[in-house]
This record gives structure tokens, sequence and C-alpha cells, in this order.
């Protein structure tokens, strides 16, 4: 035990925690968004996929790191919009549209990568952003270098967490998506434009997905692999289950999710683990399983989940 | 004036045209990204044609790439037929190889391994599916979420599997150990590797049809995922019978990874499936969720991953073209079926 707490309070286990959780918060707050407006997004996977390979590409081919970045958020918003147009335009169903979303983006982020790139040996890698000190906070022991001297993206996703509370608790707009995600009928009764809700709520999911693969490719491995998202987009997908559908709450499912993976890969490292790390990897999934049986009493999902709305239905 | 209404009824021939349709639009679509690399359009879908369906031989390779996902895409569509959600064939594929494995390295005469494999799989696949189902009977969780969560659960126990106890002690690679020789699915026609599970997918999917269209279960199916409340009125057990459905859907998923396993493989790796649950999906949607169907759409995957190496090969165009036809498949297939419920209808000159 006192190993474990050994490593908890070093600064590169903090700082590990933080990276891991940064492209899970951005991707976890984007279905969050899409969710709350009624819309499953099973894209995830592929969105991030996608953007991250035109992030990189685009930072490869300008050497601008922030024109990367751009590409991503872009490709994810674009991305978002497709699903929305398949959704909620034709109404179709979401869960095969978001499967085949992913299928596509996956696909073309890999045949676009073996065109640009070509089959190489070493897989071309891009210099990433250099981190960025906060002033006097950077300086606090241990907390300091770990949380506050970090890559911009990193900083970005702590601000997104209460930005994405505020916009969608306190915002005219964040009202909009809430009640078209829980009741459709009445807010086109209210006046709000349920199509229009829901298409820019998916499509501001979909930038957030593209910051999580911007996070990927350019921050933590610099360069665009095969398996790059490995599955963050289903573990996204739990921790806004598991959070609860709140930007705070799913946010701090993905700390948690970071914690756990950080302190296995540590583990790992130090010959320690008796247990096979895989059983920490299918942790989240079996926790929100479990949680999404026990939370079905009081029906916290928003009620217009999965459901198309068609104004001429009744 | 053009005016969209809604259908009560769709004509059979529907049923071909819209897969057909959702095929030939994919298949321009994607000649954009072929263009793109470079490549002549009709050469390079030529090369895939040829290359999967040219020959003897290049046909006895695509029937072997269809097989997993006729199973699975039975899978799928007997449960979306039942509007029992599942997105989690590819764990259940994987649970069904893992245990046929298990099973196939037992020595015991071939047939009976053969058979005992193929009942553990489908059960193991059985299992996996039994467990979105009866959280959705019993605490009303959407199976859509728990199936999907579920694939990546069973994905990490297969690495933790050929990663501790079952890594190859030998080479260090983690891979399972083989299935006895005598439990390897018999080839069929000598110098290909057309096997045993080929000819049970190819059976399957008429049993299934026959099942779906002509016994009482088969109409429970049907009616709970049309009209659950009318069921229930007549006196069916929706519960009941979307357990059995999960179950039967779990199995087919299960029997997908038995086939890799004995007839393919002979041992279970991370990437025994590349994604074969997912594109059961994309076979089951193509098919109108009709089991017969089921058996040409798988085909035309197969055939597209097939032919997709030898097109790289010989025009450059990257193979990993079949992947975005999967996708842009099912996308336009998705669209196609609007069809179904609308109608485009000439109004007199407003």
């Amino acid at each position: 035990m006192s190993v474990v707490l050994e490593q908890i309070f070093q600064v590169g286990f903090l700082a590990a925690i933080i990276r891991i959780a940064t492209p899970l918060a951005f991707a976890t707050l984007g279905e969050m968004f899409s969710e709350r407006a009624g819309v499953l997004n099973l894209g995830i996977e592929g969105i991030m996929l996608l953007s991250a390979m035109t992030g990189f590409t685009a930072t490869s081919l300008s050497g601008s790191l922030w024109l990367g970045v751009l590409a991503a958020v872009l490709t994810g918003a674009l991305m978002g919009a497709v699903h929305a147009l398949f959704t909620v335009a034709l109404g179709l169903s979401q869960h095969v549209c978001g499967i085949g979303v992913t299928l596509f983006s996956s696909g073309l982020a890999y045949f676009l990568y073996r065109l640009i790139f070509g089959q190489q040996s070493v897989p071309p890698s891009i210099k990433s952003f250099e981190t960025l000190p906060i002033p006097v906070l950077s300086d606090i022991p241990v907390l300091g270098p770990a949380v506050f001297n970090q890559f911009s993206l990193v900083y970005m996703a702590m601000a997104a967490v209460p930005l994405a509370a505020f916009v969608l608790y306190r915002t005219p707009w964040g009202l909009s998506v809430r009640m078209v995600g829980e009741n459709p009928r009445a807010a086109d009764s209210a006046g709000v434009g349920v199509i229009a809700t829901r298409f820019q709520a998916v499509i501001l999911g979909g930038a957030l997905m593209g910051l999580a693969g911007a996070f990927l490719s350019m921050v933590q491995f610099n360069a665009f692999t095969f398996g790059l998202v490995s599955g963050r987009g289903w573990v996204a997908i739990a921790l806004v289950v598991f959070g609860r559908w709140d930007p705070w709450r799913s946010a701090g499912a993905a700390l948690l999710f970071a914690f756990v993976d950080a302190l296995q890969l540590r583990m790992q490292a130090s010959g320690l683990g008796h247990i096979p790390y895989e059983a920490f990897l299918m942790l989240p999934f079996i926790f929100t399983i479990v949680a999404m049986a026990v939370m079905s009493r009081n029906a916290v999902a928003p009620s217009a989940l999965l459901k198309p709305f068609r104004r001429e239905e009744r | 004036m053009f005016r969209l209404e809604a259908r009560t009824s769709t004509p059979a021939w529907f049923n071909l045209a819209l897969p057909l349709l959702a095929i030939g639009a994919t298949l321009v679509l994607c000649s954009g990204l072929i263009a793109l690399a470079g490549a002549g359009v009709i050469e390079a879908y030529g090369v895939m044609f040829a290359a999967s369906l040219g020959d003897s031989y290049a046909i006895t390779e695509t029937l072997v790439r269809a097989t997993p996902m006729i199973f699975t895409g039975l899978a799928v569509a007997v449960a979306f037929r039942a509007k029992f959600w599942n997105i989690g064939a590819e764990g259940q594929l994987l649970a069904g190889a893992v245990a046929s494995c298990a099973v196939g390295a037992i020595p015991m005469p071939g047939p009976l391994a053969m058979l005992l494999m193929a009942l553990a799989g489908a059960a193991a696949g059985a299992a996996v599916a039994l467990i979105p189902a009866t959280l959705r009977v019993k605490f009303k969780v959407d199976d859509v979420v728990s199936s999907l969560l579920l694939n990546s659960v069973i994905f990490y126990a297969l690495m933790a599997l050929i990663e501790g106890p079952w890594k190859d002690s030998f080479s260090g690679y983690p891979i399972s150990p083989p299935i006895e020789d005598s439990a390897n699915f018999p080839v069929l026609l000598e110098g290909t590797r057309l096997h045993l599970g080929v000819v049970a997918a190819f059976v399957a999917a008429p049993v299934i049809w026959f099942l779906i269209a002509r016994t009482t279960l088969g109409f429970r199916i049907r009616v709970i995922g049309e009209n659950p409340e009318a069921a229930r009125y007549g006196g069916i057990h929706v519960e009941r019978v979307l357990i059995s459905t999960a179950l039967l859907s779990g199995a087919l998923a299960g029997l997908a990874g038995v086939s890799e396993v004995g007839g393919v493989h002979f041992q279970v790796m991370s990437d025994i499936s590349p994604g074969y649950g997912y594109s059961g999906i994309v076979v089951a949607m193509l098919a109108r969720l009709n089991p017969l169907g089921v058996m040409p759409a798988a085909l035309f995957l197969a055939a597209v991953m097939t032919g997709a190496e030898a097109m790289s090969r010989a025009t450059g165009v990257p193979a990993f073209l079949s992947d975005v036809i999967q996708g842009t498949a099912l996308l336009a297939m998705l669209v196609a079926l609007l069809f179904t419920a609308y109608r485009i209808r000439r109004v007199g000159a407003a």
C-alpha cells in the first residue's frame, strides 16, 4: 500500500493522470453535449481517429501546430454534421448511423494517411507542443509542476469543463439543448428549433471529439498510428453514462479512469502487477454497465435519447 | 411540385433494388478516392473483381472471408428483427473463439471435438448476449450501450488470456496454443482454404430464415419487434422472447468465432476478428434483416475485402478503401431505406 501511495504523490504520476484524462475529457464532453440533445453518437471512435489524422497531417505539412488543431476541430465538427444529417435531419436510427460513421471515418483516416505518407518503416512524427508553465502556480510543490506545467491543450481541457457546465446550465442555448433532449415536443411548442438545436449540439460535440483526436496524435504520441484511438471513444461513451450526463461528473469520471490507467501502467512498469493489466482496463466498462443497472431506477438519461423528432408525427 | 408522403407498404422488388442502389452509390462515391489516389477507377474495380471473383481459387477465398460475416450478419439480423439492439456481435464472436479454442485444445476424436467446439462457442456467445438482454428486461438498461461496452470487456479478457496463461511460452508471442490437428475443420477442396465452417454458414442462413419466417418463435420475434404492445396483448411473453432472441443471436455470433478458430486460424490472437462483428451490422442492414439476404450481402463485403489487397498491389490505391466502402455502404443503405418509409409523389402544378 505504501508503495502505491508513494507512486501517487510523484510529479510524474500526477502529470500522467492529467495527460491521460485530457483527451478523455474532451471526448466525454463532446459525447455529453450530443446526448443531452438526444443524439447518441457512436461515431465518436472514428471521428477521433479521423481528426487525429487530419490534425497530424495539417501540422506535418504546414509546420504549424495550431493549424493542425484547427484542422482536427473542423474535421470533428464536419463529421458531427454528417452524423446529425443522418440522425437528426433524416431521422435514421442513431446507433446504426453511429457505427456507420465510425466505420467510414476510421477507414477514411487510414486510407488518406497511407495515401499521403505512404508505407514507411519509421512512422513520420512531428515536433509537439512545448509545455507552458503558469507563473506562480507552477511553483507549488508536487501539484505545481504536475498540473500547471502542462500543454496548452491540457489547460483548454481544464477550462472546457466549467465552460461546458456554464453553457449547459446557465445559457439559453444550454436550456434549449436540455429541452430538445428531454422533451422535444414541448421544446417545439415553446418555439425552440429542435432540429437546429440538435444539429448545433452534435456539431459542437464533434468539434470536441476532434480536439480529443488532436491531443492524441499531436501531444500524446506526436505521430499517427493505427491503434491510436484504440477504444478511447468507447471509453468516453461509458464515462458519459457513468458521469450521469453532467459535465462535472463526466470529467470526474475521466479523471478517475485516468488515475486507474496511470496506476496500472506504473504497476506494470515496476513489475508489481500480479493482476493482469487488462483487468484494470476493463474496469470502467464493467463499472458503467453495473452503474446503468443501478441508475436505471432514477432515469437520469435524457428522455429523448435515441428518439428522432419528426414534427408532423404525433 | 414534388411531395414526400408516408408509405404504408413497399413492393417486394425493393428488397433487391435498395441494396443494389446503396452498393451502386457506394461504388460511385468511393471512385472519388480511387481517382484521388491517381488510379483508374474502372481498372481498380476491375482488379478488385478479378481478385475476388475472377477464378475458382479467388472465389473460395471470398467464401472463406464471407463465412464469419454470414454468422455475425445473421446474429444482427435476428436481434434487430426483435428490436434487440445487439451491437455486441464483436464481443460474442471473440467469446465464441476463446471457448472453441479451449475445447479444441483437448485431445479427442476429431468429429467430437468439432461438435463440442461449436457447442462451446455458441454457448459462450449466447452467454455474453444474455447480459445486455437480461439488463434490459430486468433493469430497463439500454441495450445499445451495454452490448457495445461488453465488446471492450471481452476483448480485454481475451488479451488477459493470451498475454497470461495462454501465452506461447516458446515464442513469447501473445497467441494461444493451437487446437489439436484432429480438431482442424476439414478442407473441402484440395489446395484451397474452403473449410467445413463455410458450408455450415451457408446451411445456417436458410435454417435461420425458416426459423424466422415459418416457426412460432420466429413469429414472436417479428411481432415483439414490430409491435410489443400488441404482442403483449396477444399473450406473448415479450421478455421471454427477447431473451430467446438474445441467446440465438449471441450463439450465431459465437459460431463466427468457432469457424475462424476451427477453419482459418486454429488458435486465438488479438486480431482474430478485424471487426467482423461490426461488419455484421453492415451485412444485416444490406440484407434488410432477411437471413437469406445475409449471404449475398456478406459475399459482397468479403469480395471487397479480398479484392482490396490485390487492387492495392496492382494500382497503389491503399487497401483501406475496403473499410471506407463498408462504412459508406452502411450509410448509403440507411438513406436508401428512407424509400421504404416515404415516397416522392408528383403533385399537380400548384
